[in-house]
Parts: structure tokens; C-alpha cells; sequence
């Protein structure tokens, strides 16, 4: 089992709704998305297909459609909605007194 | 000798626990329940309508003074249990009672959560929990208190702000996220709810952060975080419920959230039982009564040693109980992985029906306007019914899903003759039938040419084209109308035809009118309609920075590798050795890896970090550079040539004129990219005639020509007509932009949307007819009040800084240690 490493990334406030942030890490950028219902979910800042930056997309219901080539990816899961495949790393997400908090360990194993 | 139960709490689980135990065996035990409320068991569920005046408090009693009597029960009102003594199996109440137990079972409930913030003491908060609550708000009200601030848009602060509004007060509901009761509803029906709630005269604020209550003595005022203040009178605090778990972590139980309980509902103490909305079982804690009626049920039989099976967790509804609105959601209504939804939209009416399902089964539903359906849907929820045999008519409810076929036209062919089909025109089935048989119709046009049905709001349009497939068999062709995306049936014409028809003013107000099918909208859409509704109400809609795509929200070209691209305008290709200058700075100081010479005769900077951004435009802003737009739906470049300036063929001064020309239209959003040349002579050395609107001058005056292509298609420009001075063409060619601002489908470029409506129309409209010209012409100017600041320096200024930085960095290397 791998510890949980939560960390404050920012105010919930902070990111737009519909719309997203980045959070620089050693690690290359995460993408923090809030939807129209403020839901927020984080996943890598890579398109799948050729890395695009996600966080620059247009959120629509639970998902992002790639800036670059239009892929859309499933923010909850990180997949591409078929019929494309590909797949972004997805991080935990915790909410605590209106503030987001994620769960860096996928990274921690990487580092380690 | 009879064991002793005891019961620390009279609310709505206990109750039925005890109906459920007296039924099955009556002297089993003898009873004793504490209650700390001064009254017997009522429907605390009930209490709205008390509030709102539809109902007595004797009418909402379960069980009154008689029951208890009757069956032997010893019930302490007023009386709050302090302290348990497992040891000596035995509690304590208020005021030294004590009663010895066999069996204990708790069922505090819980108590309304109180904002920490300054003033939440003063006379005049109050929270919506009991009969209390109910009657300091019914004196208010009647004292003529004027403002109630209601603090919490979910279930129990909107029937408190409706119940307070019936008693004639000024209501406000304050809510912090964005959609009222957003645990229950989407984005759509929330949206229904606040303006139904609104239309009665109750003020919503959603995004509303209270920070402070104000007062002398007494409640005066609220305060919110953006600094504004409300008058208050009577604050009522309703968000959120805490479990009452005190008494369970004096006595040492397991205690988390709530009283821990196993499927028995048995606390850490096997001969301590907890049900009800103290309890947490598998980390859930409840706010609503069905699962704590199960919890009832289970822990009366444990009470009698009977079999049974346990509490589980199950799916929930709720309904929310204000007179004349109809809002119901049940089950699990999140969007997920492999999750799709059936959307229902009927403007018209108001109502709104959503399904979730997964592996083809209903797991949620949101119905707002008609609910009649929502016990049939939680059904399916509950047994987890496979409906992929009844998919296609499902979200019409059980009238549709009975019958053998399940297709949705058999369900039309099903419709009775006077079923109403047009609801807008009141056209029924056996009048559009009957049409379509005896005048030959064969299109959805002719339909509607001869009898008006899906001629309004067109929401029928699906319902008349399977009328006509009925009718017609496999020789009707469906109409070659392409819908806007997968979102809708509509296309882009009857989008923004009805945006005007209609008055609709906002992408959620749109997607409700015109049945949307999707609860967001794609990213297709989303940029079109935001398109629409700025080009159709200007200085009324606020632009929805989220519905464009990224270039357009950052205001540079997005590249392959993520940086961006900066193009200054250069107006009609002029620039100065002092723009040439700051643009060499720029390059040096943030060290841009590539300048160009576009094909639009200015430069592009690419490469440059989105960081950097800001501070690139600010140098550039400070010689008078702003953005060229080469990102836009909107006006790009007007080229020129050197003209009678220059040139010794120039007739005319096409520089000066499509500067002037560059500088009245830029910054105005259209369908698709708008480019202009100027050319000073029939050589045309700008290319004007390959451009959406060229103009080549000639000797006596300007030669205007539009439609042309010269990208993915190549085609020369048409004709549109000669004016002899410069002031009567900018007036054509501002009317022209305006009407493709007006009719173009949302990336259509100006050729394509004069083959769609005709060169002739066009022509008509811009040139024969100089009212309407004159309108075009002073609504492109209006439009323009709007739209005609740079972006760049906007955003220099801090606009939407948001976009440019980090929301934060994080060191890693620290964390995995
Ligand atoms: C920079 C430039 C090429 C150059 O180095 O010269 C250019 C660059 C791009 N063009 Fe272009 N076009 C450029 C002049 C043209 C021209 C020539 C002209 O404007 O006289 C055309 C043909 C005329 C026309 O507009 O049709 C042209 C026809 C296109 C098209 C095809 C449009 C069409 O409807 O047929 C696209 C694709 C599109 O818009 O969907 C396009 C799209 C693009 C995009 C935006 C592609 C993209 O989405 O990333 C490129 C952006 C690069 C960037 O970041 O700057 N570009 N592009 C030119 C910038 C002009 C300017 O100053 O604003
Ligand atoms: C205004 C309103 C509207 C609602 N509408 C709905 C609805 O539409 N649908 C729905 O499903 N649910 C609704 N609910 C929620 C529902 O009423 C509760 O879920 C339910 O009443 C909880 O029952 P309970 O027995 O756990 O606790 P309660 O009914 O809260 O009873 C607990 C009782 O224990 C007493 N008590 C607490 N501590 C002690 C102590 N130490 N000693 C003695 N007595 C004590 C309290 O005074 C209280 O009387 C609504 C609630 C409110 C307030
Ligand atoms: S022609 Fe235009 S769109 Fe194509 S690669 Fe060149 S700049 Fe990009
Ligand atoms: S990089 Fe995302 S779709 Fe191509």
C-alpha cells in the first residue's frame, strides 16, 4: 500500500468554473478542472495523443475537449471517449474547507 | 419480568420503530422515551407547510398523548438525556431523571449546522429544525419583520424562503455554490428553479459567501464576502445537518461522523442500538427518511429477535415540497465513466426530465415540471431493471413503455387522432395527417407551410417528421437539416431564429427552450451559441469566456508545442520603425525563437511562453501596439496596396481607405474569420479578389466584391456593385459584415453563407435597400460600443489573470520522503 500524499493546491475559488487551472509539480503539470456544477477532478496536463495541454480546453459536462485536435477526454476517469483511446493519469481530489486538496502519491512511487 | 427498553429521542425513526414493535409483539418490553422537545412525535418532514400555512400543527402529529397512554409507553417530554452508564446500564436526564435499560436505543438525530462566523448569536438567527423554528418564524412574520435572509439554497432553505414569502416577507437565499440544491439537480434544473423561484418574488444570489451578521442587539444586516450588504430582519441559517453524536462519544461508543452501527444497527455496545440521523453505517450519514424508516424496521426486529437481513444502503429520492413547483431527483445523477443520460426537454411547458444510465440501467433521474413519473423511474433505480428493450420511449414514462413494440414510432402511431402534436399552434395528430394525405405534403416545410405544426418553437419537429415517415413510408426523406451537433436536432438556422423569436438571452436559458439533449452542451455548440447570443443582444449578454476555444480565450494562437503566437495589428499593413522597434525588443527580451512576415502583411512572433504573454503584450501596448485578432472568429486583416500615395497607377487611396476600414471593424466578433483588401487598381497587387470583401478602386470610384475563397477552397470574388465615393462603399461594406453577423451559421465564411442565401438576397438587402442598409449599419455600430477594446490590454490590466499563471506549485521531492 502506498501512502497518501495530499497536498494544497489553491483555493476553490480559484479556478474558473467550466474552465481549469494548472498546478506546476517537479513532475510536469497537472490540470485542475472546475465543471458548471463544481465539481472539481485533476488529470495530467497531456492530451494523450500528442500532448496537448488539456487544461487549455473547452469543459463541457464532465469533459475536455483537447485544444490541440479535438480528442475528448472523460475528466473522471482521464480516458479518451471513444472512438479514440488514450488514457491521462487521474489524481484524487479532496475538498476541505474550500480548498482543493490532491493526492500526489502516483507520483511518490514515480519519484521513488 | 418484562425487559426494560429505553429510548433517548422522540422524532420520526424511533417512532415508526416502536409502531413496528408494538404491532408485532405488544408486551415485550417496557417503554420509556426521552425526548428533549417540550411535544409528542410529529412529521418533522411536515414542517414546511406549516410554515407556509397549508397545514396545523395537529395535523402533522404521528403519535399523539392518547397512543402513548394506550400502549403503556412512559414518554418524558422536555427532558434531554445527559448520560449513559453502561455499567450500570442506566441513563441520566436533565434534572437527575434516571431510567434503568435491558436494551438502550439512541435516535438523537441531528442538529442544524451554524456558520462560524461573527453575529451567528444575535436574536434573530434562526436555524429550520423544529416546531420552534416554525413559530419564532411565524412571529416574525407577523410582527411585520420586512427582510428574511435565508442562508442555504438547498432543500430545507427554499421551503423555508417559499413558507416565508407566503407570509408576505421580503425573501433573499443566499447560496454558496453555483445551482441551487446542487447535491440534487444539474446545471439545467437549477437554473428552472431559480427563475420559477424568482418569478414568485424571492431573490436568489447563488455564489454567496456570508461572512458576517450585523446587528445592535438584534440581527440588522448580512455580509458577503464581495463586500456588498443585505438588509435582515430574520436570518435563517439552513445549511447543513451535523449528526447528534454527543451522547455517543460521553458513553464511549464508536463514534466517527455519527454513532457507528453495524447492519444490525447495534453500536459498539451490543446492547446499545442507534438509527435514525445520528447514526454513520459504512461511512454514510442520512438527512432523509426513507433509509431511516429501514433502519426502523430492522432494529424492531432485532429488538424481538427476529430473522431478518440487515440494513443496507439503498437509493434515495427526494421531492421538494413547495406548493406548485415539481421537482424530484432520485438516485445517482453524477456524470461518469461509461455513464449516459436520456434528456427530455419540453420549453414550452417548463419541463425538464434527465436519466442516467449505466450498463443499461436507470441509476438516477432528475424531473423537474412533471414528476407523475418519478415513482416508475425510482422503481427501475430500485430493482435495477434492464431497460434496453424499452430505451427509445423510456424517458416518456410508462404510457409509452407498455404496449408490445417499443420503437418510438410505434409509440406516435399509438398516439390517439386529438393527441396535441404542435403544442405552440394546438395542431393535433389527425389535422397534420390529415394534411400530409390530402394536400401531398412530403417535406417537414411543407408541414409546416400548410399547417403550422413545428413551425414556433420546432421542439415537435421530431414528433411531425414520424408522422410523416407514417404516412409516407420510406418515400419521405427526412429534411436534409443538419443539426448543430449531437447535443440537438435543431440546425444553426432555427438556433438563431428562435434566439430571436423566443428572447433567449442566456446558454442555459437556450439549452432549456430548445430541449437540448445533453446537459452541458460540446464543445461544438457551446462556441456557436455563445456566438449567436452575443451577436443578438450586444452590451446585454456577457460573453462566456469558457464556450470559446482556447485562442480565442487567451487571445493568441495556440502551437503544436502549447506556446503561443503574437500578431500585432498593423493596420492595413502600415507600421513604423518605432513598432518595428519595440517588436525587435520584445523578440530579444523574452528570447522568441521566430518571427514572420504573415500572409497577411504583419508579423507573427511565435513561441512565446503563456507566462510571458502578458508581459509581451504590455511592451507591446506601450508603442500602441494591440492584437491583431489572428485568432478570431472575428475581423482579421485588411490588406492593401500603396495606392495614389505611392504608386503611379493608384486611382484611389486604398491604403488610407482600408486603415479606415480596419480600424471601424475591428474587435467585432462574426461567424467565420473576416479578411479585406484594398486594392488601388485593377492590377491588384492586394489580392482583394480572392478575399471574403474586396475592393479594387478604379478611376471613377470603388468596385466592391465579396464571397471570395482562398484557403481549403479557391474561388474568385462576385460582383456586389460600383459606388462612386468612399463613404457610400464603407457604408456598404459595414452593412455587408453586419448581415453575415446576422445570418451566418457560426464558421461559415462569407462564401459559403452567399451560396446558402443567395448572392441576390444579400445584394437586396445591402444595396437596393438603403433603410435597411442604414439599420445594419447603426446596429453594427452599436454592436461595436462593445466590442472595440483591446483584449490585450485588458488583460494587461488583470483581467481574467486567472488564465496566465499557476494556480500554485508543488515540490515533490519534499512529499515522497
Ligand atoms: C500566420 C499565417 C501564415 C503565415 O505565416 O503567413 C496563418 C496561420 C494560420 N492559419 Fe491561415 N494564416 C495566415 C494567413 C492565411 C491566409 C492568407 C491571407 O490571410 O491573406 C489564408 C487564405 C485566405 C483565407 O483566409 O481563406 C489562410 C487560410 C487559413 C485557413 C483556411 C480557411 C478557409 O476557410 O478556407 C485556416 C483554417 C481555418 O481557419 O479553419 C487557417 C488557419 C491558420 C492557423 C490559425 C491554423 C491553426 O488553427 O493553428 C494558423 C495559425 C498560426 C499562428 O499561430 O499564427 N488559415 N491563412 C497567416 C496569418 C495572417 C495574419 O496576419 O493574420
Ligand atoms: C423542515 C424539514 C423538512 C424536511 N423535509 C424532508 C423531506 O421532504 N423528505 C425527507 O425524507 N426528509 C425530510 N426532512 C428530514 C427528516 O425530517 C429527518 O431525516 C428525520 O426527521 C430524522 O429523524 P430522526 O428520528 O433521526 O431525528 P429527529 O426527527 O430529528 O428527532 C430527534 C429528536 O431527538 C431529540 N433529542 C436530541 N438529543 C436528545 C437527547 N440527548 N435526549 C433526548 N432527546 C434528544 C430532538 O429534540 C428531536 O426531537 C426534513 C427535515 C426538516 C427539518
Ligand atoms: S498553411 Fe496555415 S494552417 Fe497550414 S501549416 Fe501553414 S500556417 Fe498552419
Ligand atoms: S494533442 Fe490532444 S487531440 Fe491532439
Amino acid at each position: 500500500m502506498t501512502t497518501e500524499i495530499w497536498k494544497d493546491v489553491g483555493a476553490l475559488c480559484d479556478v474558473p468554473r467550466q474552465g481549469a487551472r494548472i498546478v506546476e509539480t517537479s513532475f510536469g503539470r497537472i490540470a485542475v478542472f472546475k465543471t458548471a456544477n463544481d465539481d472539481i477532478y485533476a488529470i495530467e496536463d497531456k492530451c494523450p495523443h500528442l500532448g496537448g495541454p488539456l487544461s487549455q480546453g473547452i469543459v463541457h459536462g464532465a469533459h475536455v475537449t483537447c485544444p490541440l485536435h479535438n480528442m475528448v477526454i472523460e475528466l473522471k476517469s482521464g480516458r479518451a471517449v471513444a472512438p479514440d483511446e488514450g488514457c491521462v493519469l487521474t489524481l484524487p481530489v479532496r475538498i476541505d474547507e474550500r480548498r482543493i486538496l490532491l493526492d500526489f502519491s502516483k507520483f511518490g512511487e514515480k519519484a521513488a | 419480568m418484562k425487559k426494560k427498553l429505553v429510548v433517548v429521542g422522540n422524532g420520526m425513526a424511533p417512532g415508526r420503530a416502536l409502531e413496528r414493535l408494538l404491532e408485532s409483539d405488544p408486551d415485550s418490553y417496557e417503554i420509556t422515551i426521552f425526548n428533549a422537545e417540550k411535544r409528542v412525535n410529529y412529521d418533522r418532514i411536515l414542517l414546511s407547510p406549516v410554515l407556509s400555512g397549508e397545514k396545523k400543527f395537529e395535523e402533522i402529529i404521528i403519535h399523539g398523548d392518547r397512543w402513548y397512554e394506550k400502549h403503556n409507553i412512559a414518554l418524558v417530554k422536555g427532558r434531554k438525556v445527559i448520560s449513559i452508564d453502561r455499567v450500570n446500564k442506566r441513563v441520566t436526564a436533565e434534572g437527575g431523571m434516571i431510567a434503568d435499560y435491558d436494551k438502550l436505543l439512541i435516535a438523537t438525530g441531528s442538529s442544524p449546522f451554524i456558520l462560524p462566523i461573527p453575529g451567528n448569536e444575535l436574536p434573530g438567527v434562526l436555524s429550520y429544525r423544529d416546531l420552534d423554528d416554525v413559530q419564532a418564524m411565524m412571529i416574525a412574520a407577523e410582527q411585520g419583520w420586512k427582510n428574511a435572509v435565508i442562508i442555504g439554497g438547498g432543500l430545507l432553505g427554499l421551503e423555508a424562503a417559499a413558507g416565508l414569502k407566503t407570509r408576505g416577507m421580503d425573501v433573499t437565499v443566499l447560496h454558496l455554490p453555483s445551482i441551487l440544491m446542487e447535491r440534487q439537480l444539474d446545471l439545467t434544473a437549477g437554473h428552472l428553479l431559480q427563475r420559477e423561484l424568482e418569478s414568485r418574488g424571492i431573490k436568489v444570489i447563488t455564489n454567496a459567501n456570508t461572512t458576517k451578521i450585523v446587528g445592535d442587539g438584534k440581527v440588522e444586516a448580512i455580509e458577503l464576502e464581495d463586500g456588498s450588504r443585505l438588509d435582515a430582519d430574520l436570518v435563517v441559517m439552513a445549511v447543513g445537518i451535523r449528526p447528534n453524536s454527543e451522547l455517543g462519544k460521553q458513553a464511549e461508543l464508536d463514534v466517527d461522523r455519527g454513532i457507528k452501527v453495524d447492519e444490525k444497527l447495534r453500536t459498539s455496545d451490543p446492547d446499545i442500538f442507534a438509527i435514525g440521523e445520528c447514526v454513520e453505517f459504512e461511512g454514510s450519514v442520512y438527512g432523509l427518511v426513507a433509509p431511516l424508516y429501514e433502519m426502523a424496521n430492522i432494529v424492531a426486529m432485532e429488538l424481538l429477535n427476529e430473522d431478518n437481513n440487515g440494513f443496507s444502503n439503498s437509493v434515495l429520492a427526494t421531492k421538494l415540497k413547495v406548493t406548485g413547483i415539481d421537482l424530484y431527483s432520485a438516485g445517482d445523477f453524477s456524470e461518469g465513466e461509461e455513464r449516459e443520460e436520456i434528456v427530455l426537454r419540453d420549453g414550452a411547458n417548463g419541463i425538464y426530465k434527465r436519466l442516467i444510465l449505466q450498463d443499461d440501467k436507470i441509476i438516477g433521474t432528475v424531473l423537474y415540471g412533471d414528476t407523475s413519473d418519478g415513482a416508475w423511474f425510482f422503481q427501475l433505480i430500485k430493482d435495477g431493471t434492464d431497460i434496453s428493450e424499452m430505451r427509445d420511449t423510456l424517458i416518456f414514462g410508462p404510457a409509452f413503455a407498455g404496449g408490445s413494440p417499443l420503437d418510438p414510432m410505434a409509440a406516435v402511431a399509438a398516439l390517439p387522432d386529438n393527441a396535441e402534436i404542435c403544442g405552440c399552434n394546438g395542431i393535433c395528430k389527425s389535422a397534420i395527417v390529415s394534411a400530409i394525405a390530402d394536400k401531398n405534403l412530403t417535406s417537414l416545410d411543407d408541414v409546416r407551410a400548410h399547417t403550422k405544426a413545428s413551425a414556433s418553437c420546432g421542439s415537435c419537429t421530431g414528433l411531425v417528421e414520424q408522422l410523416l415517415v407514417l404516412t409516407l413510408g420510406d418515400t419521405y426523406d427526412p429534411a436534409a437539416v443538419q443539426p448543430m451537433c449531437g447535443c440537438t436536432d435543431l440546425g444553426h438556422g432555427d438556433v438563431r431564429r428562435l434566439i430571436v423569436a423566443d428572447g433567449l438571452k442566456t446558454i442555459a436559458d437556450l439549452m432549456q427552450a430548445l430541449q437540448w439533449k445533453s446537459s452541458g452542451g460540446c464543445a461544438k455548440c457551446r462556441p456557436a451559441l455563445n456566438y449567436y447570443l452575443l451577436a443578438t443582444w450586444p452590451g446585454e449578454y456577457v460573453d462566456d469566456g469558457q464556450s470559446r476555444y482556447i485562442n480565442e480565450r487567451v487571445h493568441a494562437n495556440i502551437q503544436k508545442n502549447g506556446t503561443y503566437s503574437v500578431v500585432p495589428r498593423m493596420w492595413g499593413g502600415m507600421t513604423s520603425s518605432k513598432e518595428l522597434r519595440a517588436i525587435a525588443d520584445v523578440v530579444d527580451k523574452f528570447e522568441i525563437p521566430a518571427v514572420k512576415c504573415t500572409g497577411g502583411q504583419r508579423i507573427d512572433m511565435l513561441g512565446i511562453k503563456k507566462e510571458d504573454l502578458l508581459a509581451v503584450w504590455s511592451d507591446l501596448n506601450d508603442v500602441g501596439l494591440v492584437s491583431g485578432h489572428a485568432y478570431a472568429k472575428g475581423l482579421r486583416t485588411v490588406k492593401t496596396c500603396v495606392g495614389t500615395d505611392w504608386c503611379r497607377f493608384g486611382t484611389q487611396d486604398s491604403t488610407g481607405f482600408g486603415v479606415r476600414l480596419e480600424k471601424f471593424l475591428w474587435g467585432s466578433w462574426t461567424p467565420g474569420k473576416v479578411k479585406l483588401a484594398v486594392s488601388g487598381c485593377p492590377r491588384n497587387c492586394s489580392e482583394a479578389t480572392c478575399k471574403d470583401i474586396g475592393i479594387v478602386c478604379v478611376d471613377s470610384g470603388f468596385e466592391i466584391k465579396f464571397a471570395g475563397a482562398a484557403g481549403l477552397d479557391i474561388k474568385g470574388t462576385e460582383d456586389l456593385c460600383h459606388t462612386s465615393t468612399e463613404d457610400e462603399a464603407f457604408e456598404i461594406i459595414v452593412a455587408l459584415v453586419q448581415h453575415y453577423r446576422e445570418q451566418g451559421h457560426y464558421l461559415e465564411r462569407i462564401y459559403k453563407w452567399a451560396r446558402r442565401v443567395g448572392n441576390d438576397s444579400i445584394k437586396a438587402a445591402v444595396v437596393d435597400d438603403t433603410v435597411n442598409r442604414k439599420a445594419l449599419f447603426e446596429r453594427f455600430v452599436f454592436a461595436q460600443k462593445f466590442s472595440q477594446s483591446d483584449p490585450w490590454s485588458e488583460r494587461v490590466s488583470g483581467a481574467e489573470a486567472y488564465e496566465f499563471n499557476p494556480m500554485s506549485e508543488i515540490k515533490l521531492g519534499e512529499a515522497a520522503e
